[in-house]
């Protein structure tokens, strides 16, 4: 996917391979309804204060449990609170534990992946079982087991994820730049004697570009489920604030008599992580050079 | 294959090495003097002064390492701060638990997930297709919290055909046995459907448009033969190691099923281990997970090989 692959389209004008991919990503439906569900997910978490019409932490004696009404859309919870605007606050919790953890996930994985990869082969060999022991322990397993010991938290929990999920990015960066680096044009940027670092920054990584962009969107959809399961177990986001996980867990109390409580936070996870799988399978298919149109 | 065997186990050995210092590294983790945080509640000097003894906390961290390790080559795992029982002895209850979960999960995927994923590749472009790839979305993005939830509030809170919590085992009761779990087993299923029917479809693609599918057609076989007894056997192979693999997932899965459904298994036990800050068990059931991981991985491998006489050396 180097710049001398661009390829000539119809109207015989260099389409670059990223407005290639930009085109067939726009041609599939379902990744554009993902992609448009992010951007509002994104304003909405952004947007919170102005769209929620109640306080989210806000306790009232005199609306537990109301189903929902014209007053409170989504009902109220057990003490109270209006769960349509807790839904509203909750896209922050879920939106940022998927993009910071994976955020962590990249910066530690990707120049891990990188030196692994194009580095000294001692090294390639050390990362490689540490990799490969880590891919060893169930993601949640190991995800519930550092976030026990860090301290249940928010932060925690996104650091939990985020180092759980590291592997997966350094295993997946090595495996591209064992691919392009017998590449003639990074023989040729080696052959007039550029430093290794500069061949891995300025040649290697923007080839790792497409798959690793796939790989992010769809593990920021595993992150958030990742974090809603480690606050549904109480050891990511803490009460009161408001976090899809963890108002799933009080709703399975209050199935009998406040079924509303459950529909609504996991609608949420289940629509995020949705988008997030819908825009990572339109990307894989659009960057796939083996994919016509 | 008997050297085959033994160099994939000697290949192992760094990352089992790897697993057990990482889960031992774990402790190191906690914020503050750990013999202070392992007793909890209790601020008795003397108790914590035991603890440290214990878990050998006042010798260097190496030294405490070699100590761990040679308990767990050994079979011991360590003591439960808080059942007072030995870690092995709690895992051999609930591991069996978990297990019978696993497989029961584990066969309802694969009977949704392999023949809908036959369907939607011999049908490529069809309604059915579709029909099987929303499905299969539909598994790989719904939590499984949120699916357990559902299924109690119908089946339980709304029916009142299946009870909503509880376990009991099939050698005391096989009928209330399956009432208890055929609920968690389709969430924990539910998932590795999805993912079994992509895997199956794409793997399915590849197969009837290879050279042998074209061979039996142009000699006149029946379709259905070419696709069952040609397409499929071959698609299938990467498909059942998947499995394997898959299963490693699904103790991660049975994590917040027994959680919700309040079955005393494996998942369970480490969620509670966690909130009663009962570390020993933590690390206990991570090491166990992780070395059963590990395991499949070695079968799913050798499997592969086995069936797939191209790779062998």
């Amino acid at each position: 996917m180097s710049g001398a692959t661009a390829i000539v389209n119809a109207g015989n004008v260099p389409e670059t391979p990223l407005r290639r991919a930009w085109r067939r990503l726009k041609a599939r439906k379902a990744a554009m309804f993902g992609l448009v569900v992010i951007i509002a997910l994104v304003l909405i978490a952004i947007f919170a204060p102005l769209i929620a019409p109640h306080d989210p932490i806000k306790q009232s004696w005199t609306a537990v449990r109301k189903a929902p009404s014209a007053l409170y859309w989504f009902g109220t919870d057990e003490v109270g609170r209006d769960l349509f605007s807790r839904i509203i606050y909750g896209t922050r919790a879920s939106l940022a534990a998927g993009v910071i953890s994976v955020g962590i996930a990249v910066a530690l994985g990707v120049p891990l992946g990188l030196l692994a990869g194009y580095g000294p082969r001692w090294v390639d060999a050390i990362l490689s079982r540490v990799t490969d022991a880590m891919l060893a322990s169930p993601f949640l397993i190991l995800a519930i087991a550092l976030a026990a010991f860090l301290g249940p938290s928010l932060t925690n929990a996104m650091i939990a994820i985020g180092i759980t999920a590291t592997p997966i990015f350094i295993r997946l960066t090595r495996g591209q730049v064992l691919a392009v680096k017998v590449e003639d044009y990074v023989e040729s940027a080696r052959a007039v004697g550029n430093p290794r670092w500069r061949i891995a920054v300025k040649h290697i990584l923007p080839n790792v570009m497409p798959q690793l962009l796939v790989q992010i969107t769809l593990t920021i959809a595993t992150a958030v489920i990742a974090e809603a399961s480690l606050s549904f177990l109480g050891l990511g986001q803490q009460p009161p604030s408001p976090s899809w996980g963890s108002m799933l867990n009080s709703a399975q109390r209050f199935l009998t008599n406040a079924p509303w409580m459950a529909i609504w936070p996991g609608l949420a996870i289940f629509i995020t992580v949705l988008s997030f799988n819908l825009l990572g399978d339109g990307l894989r298919d659009a960057f796939d050079p083996r994919e016509r149109g | 294959m008997l050297l085959l065997i033994a160099r994939r186990l000697m290949q192992l050995i760094p990352t089992v090495i790897i697993v057990s210092m990482m889960i031992f590294g774990l402790q190191q983790l906690l914020p503050g003097d750990p013999a202070t945080i392992m007793a909890g509640e209790e601020r008795d000097p003397e108790v914590i002064e035991q603890i440290r003894k214990q878990y050998r906390l006042d010798q260097p961290i190496p030294v405490q390492y070699v100590y761990w390790i040679k308990g767990v080559v050994t079979g011991d795992l360590g003591e439960s701060m808080r059942l007072k029982e030995p870690v092995s002895t709690l895992v051999a209850q609930k591991l069996p638990v978990t297990l019978q979960l696993a497989t029961m999960a584990m066969i309802i995927a694969i009977f949704i997930g392999v023949p809908a994923g036959i369907v939607s590749a011999v049908k490529k472009g069809t309604v059915w297709d579709y029909v099987v790839n929303v499905i299969s979305l539909w598994g790989i993005s719904t939590p499984n919290f949120w699916l357990g939830i559902l299924l109690i509030f119908l089946f339980s809170v709304h029916l009142g055909w299946l009870p909503a919590s509880g376990y009991v085992s099939p050698f005391v009761d096989p009928w209330q046995s399956l009432k208890t779990t055929i609920m968690p087993a389709f969430v924990l299923g539910n998932s590795i459907a999805g993912v079994l029917m992509r895997h199956t479809r794409a793997a399915m693609l590849q197969a009837l448009s290879s050279d042998y599918v074209r061979t039996a057609r142009a000699k006149g076989l029946n379709e259905n033969r070419v696709i069952l007894a040609h397409a499929m056997r071959n698609a299938l192979t990467p498909v059942i190691t998947l499995g394997a693999l898959e299963f490693g997932t699904l103790l991660s899965g049975a994590v917040l099923t027994e959680q919700i459904f309040t079955i005393p298994g494996f998942g369970k036990l480490i969620v509670d281990a966690v909130f009663n800050r009962d570390y020993a068990v933590v690390q206990g059931v991570v090491l166990v997970t992780s070395a059963t991981y590990i395991l499949l991985n070695l079968l799913a491998d050798l499997g592969y090989i086995l069936v797939n006489p191209r790779l062998r050396p």
